[in-house]
């Protein structure tokens, strides 16, 4: 149902709901940016309505709200481990609709890709989204092209204008919150964008010969395998295992797991010290081809959302709409 | 009627005095060396009115307008107007052109307002000293370089300004992905290890570059909210004893490098040799007469250090000496 809601009462609505849920939104850290005096957006816990950056793309995804960049799986003391309990809270997750898009692409790796993930599946279930709009396109991303600018599969929609909150919740757990509220109901539809600056268009005849293609290397010797477009992806899932033993008694200690970047060093290192994916060129073309072949051909949908982080984060301006849409280009 | 020129006086109104007869040149200080365009359209017209149509682009980050007739100063001092108001320069009489040239221009690298190795905004900072120290007109160089790659060349100054970072580390967004060790060993001074997947930073070592944050992926290393500086004292160039200036204070800030500095003029006044040729003592060689001790007693008269800083207790220079 939707709601306008005056700022005041939505201040009091969301101090009720911050009771029952830790809240995750796009945040601006100042400073926290790679060079002086530059910014990052990113997601952090907020306690106001107004730490939310409601008006640019995060540079960094929602993932790491459901995906600890580390997280421990278990203690272990000689004899026993020990789980870590799931935080209490639920969750109330804040993002854009190409987001909420990946949203589908976690549940498909990490529940319906052989056995359930334990640990992704116990937060997943306290997960609820908040679906913030879009009311003009970002500068590199490409919702319109992936089919990702449009979604009906939040919880709550909403929108700070002027001097209202104005929602649209879906979700029946959190109605109450609403009713409450006191304020007018009405229609509120979700900002869209139809259109993007960037246009993308896929190809469809990718198969094992176009790993012959010369463009991987064109590119590839230009990528310096930092990992940042991995780590913005909202899509990206990989995590590598690490084994701490502590440094007082090495019997004890915790095993995490790390997100991973298949364009960095040591990522397809295997025992015997050897290593399937050496050359960069090789490790973008696994990117690429994952992204809109490979994932596709298992699971009938592209894992690209078309949010367009990893041509703004390259530091090397790797263009990785510029890639795909070559590779169109070439089969026409 | 004679050529009746106050050499003295023109000299400290920015004027040169050249080899030709009746002919010098006007010389335009730009703190920091940036300058909104506009500038340039009017170095260019006072050149082809007054001059001979050639500036040269001085060493200092200025301009030197060559050729003026020297009873032309007065005209161009009203050009000068325009450009003086717009560099915000310290001026106590409007049309009177610049009040003091002794205090060279306060140099600085591009800093970061485009370089992305940067830790601060130097031209900024060269402004605020500006303001803090013109119109004096004892012989003091001040420069200003973004970070410990010194483009600035700062370390030939009197004062050299270096911006550090000091690196904020977040273990949980760490990937251990050892791009900043990498960076800081090829790039920098190899201060960085990982010891059970996580960074370990050798805070001795460490000389606040800054680059493992600019190589970091996921924002797990982070600037400093706190802008930190180091700085140098007394390079110099020159006949007797060129040498690099040597590190004073490390993880200072910038009020307390514009305290010393303004303590550095009132030690100058008190010990300069009055028979200094022209009046001009070099800094550096009145520290050498009086004694880095005494300097440092005044340097640091009413300064409150941060905690952090480090502050070298005695300071000695090496260089070539022809002096000697
Ligand atoms: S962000 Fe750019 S340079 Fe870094 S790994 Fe990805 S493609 Fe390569
Ligand atoms: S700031 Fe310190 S740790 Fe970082 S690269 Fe520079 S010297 Fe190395
Ligand atoms: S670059 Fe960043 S993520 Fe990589 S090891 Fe260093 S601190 Fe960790």
């Amino acid at each position: 149902m939707g709601y306008q809601i005056p700022r005041q009462k939505a201040d009091r609505l969301f101090a009720r709901l911050k009771q029952n849920y830790t809240i995750y939104a796009p945040k601006l850290f100042a400073g926290d940016g790679c060079f002086s005096d530059t910014d990052i957006i990113r997601y952090g816990k907020i306690t106001d309505l107004d730490e939310i950056e409601w008006n640019r793309r995060s540079d960094y995804s929602f993932k790491e709200a459901l995906l600890a960049i580390n997280e421990v799986l278990f203690y272990f003391t000689e004899g026993e481990t020990t789980v870590p309990p799931c935080p209490e809270k639920k969750l109330l997750i804040f993002l854009r609709s190409c987001d909420l898009h990946a949203v589908k692409r976690l549940d498909t790796i990490y529940l319906k890709n052989g056995a359930e993930d334990f640990y992704y599946s116990r937060l997943r279930e306290k997960a609820r989204f908040v679906l913030m709009g879009c009311w003009e396109t970002c500068d590199t991303g490409f919702c319109a092209s992936m089919d990702t600018n449009r979604s009906e599969q939040y919880d709550l929609y909403l929108k700070l204008s002027g001097s209202s909150l104005w929602a649209d919740c879906k979700s029946e757990e959190l109605q109450p919150y609403f009713a409450e509220a006191e304020g007018t109901v009405c229609d509120v539809q979700p900002d869209s964008v139809t259109e993007n600056k960037e246009k993308v268009t896929l190809p469809r005849k990718l198969s094992v010969e176009s790993f012959q293609n010369p463009i991987w290397e064109s590119y590839g010797s230009r990528c310096i395998g930092c990992g940042r477009c991995n780590f913005v992806c909202p899509t990206c899932t990989c995590f590598t295992m690490q084994d701490i033993l502590y440094r007082d008694n090495a019997n004890v200690g915790e095993r995490r797991r790390v997100w991973a970047s298949c364009q960095v060093d040591g990522y397809t290192d295997i025992a015997g010290g050897n290593s399937f994916r050496k050359k960069q060129s090789e490790r973008l073309r696994f990117r690429v081809m994952h992204k809109i072949y490979d994932f596709e051909k298992r699971f009938g949908f592209p894992m690209c959302v078309g949010c367009g982080r990893c041509d703004a984060i390259c530091p090397e301006y790797i263009s990785y709409t510029n890639i795909i849409n070559q590779l169109a280009k070439e089969e026409t | 009627m004679g050529l009746d020129i106050n050499t003295k006086k023109a000299k400290k109104n920015a004027y040169r005095i050249s080899k030709a007869r009746g002919i010098g040149a006007s010389r335009i200080r730009v703190p920091g060396g940036y300058l909104k365009a506009e500038i340039l359209g009017m170095v260019q017209e006072i050149a082809e009115k007054y001059g001979n149509g050639i500036v040269h682009l001085t060493t200092r980050q200025g301009f030197e307008i060559e050729g003026i007739r020297l009873e032309d100063m007065d005209a161009i001092n009203e050009m000068l107007q325009p450009i003086i108001e717009l560099l915000d320069i310290n001026q106590q009489e409007p049309g009177s052109g610049y009040p003091a040239s002794g205090t060279r221009n306060i140099t600085a690298c591009i800093g970061n307002n485009v370089c992305p190795f940067a830790n601060y905004n130097t031209s900024e900072l060269a402004k605020r000293i500006e303001k803090a120290v013109f119109p004096n007109d004892l012989h003091f160089k001040i420069a200003l370089t973004g970070c410990s790659n010194d483009c600035g060349k700062v370390r030939l100054h009197d004062f050299g300004i270096i911006g550090m970072t000091m690196p904020q580390y977040d273990p949980s967004r760490c990937v251990s992905c050892q791009a900043c060790i990498k960076g800081c060993k090829s790039l920098s001074v190899n201060a960085l290890r990982m010891e059970n997947y996580k960074i370990i930073r050798d805070e001795e070592k460490c000389i606040g570059c800054g680059v493992c944050v600019t190589k970091c992926p996921t924002r797990a290393l982070t600037r400093s909210k706190k802008k930190y500086y180091k700085l140098t004292l007394m390079g110099r160039a020159g006949k007797k004893n060129p040498r690099l200036g040597e590190d004073f204070l490390i993880w200072t800030d910038e009020d307390t490098i514009v305290k010393i500095i303004l303590n550095t003029y009132r030690f100058v006044k008190a010990y300069i040799d009055p028979s200094a040729p022209g009046g001009k003592e070099h800094i550096g060689y009145i520290i050498d007469r009086v004694g880095f001790t005494e300097y440092k007693k005044w340097a640091l008269d009413g300064v409150e250090l941060l905690p952090e800083t480090k502050i070298k207790d005695c300071v000695y220079w090496n260089g070539i000496h022809f002096d000697r």
